[in-house]
């Protein structure tokens, strides 16, 4: 297997463009083209993938801080008023005794959104230093941190049934806080910055390294 | 399927590949960076409508009954799937309201009602004006219908509150666990080659 990687050949090499849509091959022609059978774009990786993808990632690790330091919901129940942060809230779970639900949270909350900054933050440096280190391991890495982003989601669903569920008059009453939105923001930003990277730059980088 | 060799290229490593699309069901991977090049499965287009439909009823049942009562005292509280839209909008938390509704609700919808727009005359080997804006579009809102994280939400919210009052699930609560699993289906049954195949024929 490792004695092939020399006569790998790529698409950029002969000159043609995958369609990042359909996946249909063209013709490289120097002006901007559109694709024939899907109508999309055509580009020979992502346009300015890089610059995007940290100006994503910049964005995200900036409002991680409110997400995290900020509360994101507020619960009001006989008159004594109570607001809690991602961790509280996972620290509130802990001591009541759900210890699954805690784990649930934490991994989601906490676990997923931090590896998902630094694997992408990891990849986008490699492909800055042209890295030519195990990209099969990094194009796994980076399969891993598009389909996990999304389970970051969970606190927000949980905060929105709770504002929607708990409205017992002059009793309890749950509000959502400015965290949530920070929250909210970060795992719409690293879903942006992982759209933009292209992982073709992995390996575009591997060969270059190998000639 | 036409049992045809042809050139194509991995879309996650540019690798350039002769494939021989001639397989009828699995799925074949990119020899160097193992990303996914080809899923066939048999009767691919009857079952992505099929379960689209279904997913349709499904999503009207999900968003039209309550998904959990929630009783304390003598109060009782019903939600549905907007209440907590509604709820938020109400608190002025416009963005997260905005994000609720587009992962929840929109981008199911629009998913699901696409694919139909898709496929429904693809069965009957016709293509709808648009097609393929349509179907690229469908793809490209995969990544923002979060209806299985949702439903871990409901999980969650449930053991939260399960100590402050007693919840009973509602009709939607079993409709949207069915709806999970149909939107997956729909998923692992479309083939994305087969449509562009047909497409590219008729242009």
């Amino acid at each position: 297997m490792n004695d092939q990687t020399n006569t790998w050949i790529t698409a950029a090499a002969v000159g043609l463009i995958n369609c990042h849509s359909c996946g249909l091959l063209h013709k490289a022609t120097p002006v901007h083209d559109y694709c024939h059978r899907c109508g999309a774009s055509l580009h020979l990786r992502k346009p300015d993938s890089l610059s995007r993808t940290w100006a994503y990632l910049f964005a995200a690790y900036i409002l991680y801080i409110p997400a995290n330091v900020l509360p994101i919901m507020t619960t009001t129940s006989l008159g004594s008023v109570q607001s809690n942060t991602i961790l509280s809230g996972v620290n509130y779970l802990l001591v009541s005794g759900s210890w699954l639900v805690a784990l649930i949270i934490f991994i989601a909350s906490i676990f997923v959104p931090v590896l998902k900054l630094m694997i992408l933050s990891y990849l986008a440096i490699s492909v800055q230093v042209r890295s030519s280190w195990h990209p099969r391991e990094r194009a796994r890495l980076y399969r891993l941190a598009e389909i996990m982003g999304r389970w970051s989601m969970v606190d927000i669903y949980v905060v929105t049934l709770m504002v929607a569920l708990v409205k017992i008059q002059g009793l309890a009453d749950i509000d959502a806080d400015i965290g949530a939105v920070a929250f909210g923001a970060v795992v719409v930003l690293t879903m942006l910055a992982a759209m933009s990277f292209d992982p073709r730059l992995i390996w575009d980088n591997a060969e270059k390294n190998n000639e | 399927m036409a049992g045809s060799v042809s050139l194509m290229a991995c879309h996650e490593c540019d690798l350039l590949l002769r494939v021989d699309h001639s397989f009828a069901e699995g799925v074949m991977k990119c020899p160097r960076c193992a990303a996914v090049l080809l899923k066939h499965k048999r009767h691919s287009l009857d079952l992505t409508l099929a379960y689209t439909i279904t997913g349709l009823i499904l999503f009207v049942i999900s968003n039209a009954f309550p998904i959990i009562d929630f009783q304390f005292e003598r109060q009782s509280t019903e939600t549905i799937l907007l209440s907590g839209v509604w709820e938020l909008l109400d608190q002025d938390m416009y963005l997260l309201a905005g994000l609720v509704f587009v992962t929840t609700i929109l981008a199911p919808f629009t998913q699901l009602v696409t694919l139909l727009y898709v496929f429904l005359p693809l069965k009957f080997n016709r293509i709808a004006p648009y097609t393929s804006e349509v179907f690229r579009f469908a793809s490209a809102l995969r990544s923002w219908s979060m209806m299985e994280v949702f439903m871990l939400g409901i999980l969650v919210s449930t053991v939260k509150l399960a100590s402050m009052g007693t919840i009973v699930p509602g009709i939607a609560l079993w409709s949207f666990g069915i709806l999970i699993f149909v939107l997956a289906a729909t998923t692992s049954s479309l083939d994305p080659d087969l449509v562009w195949e047909k497409l590219g024929v008729s242009r």
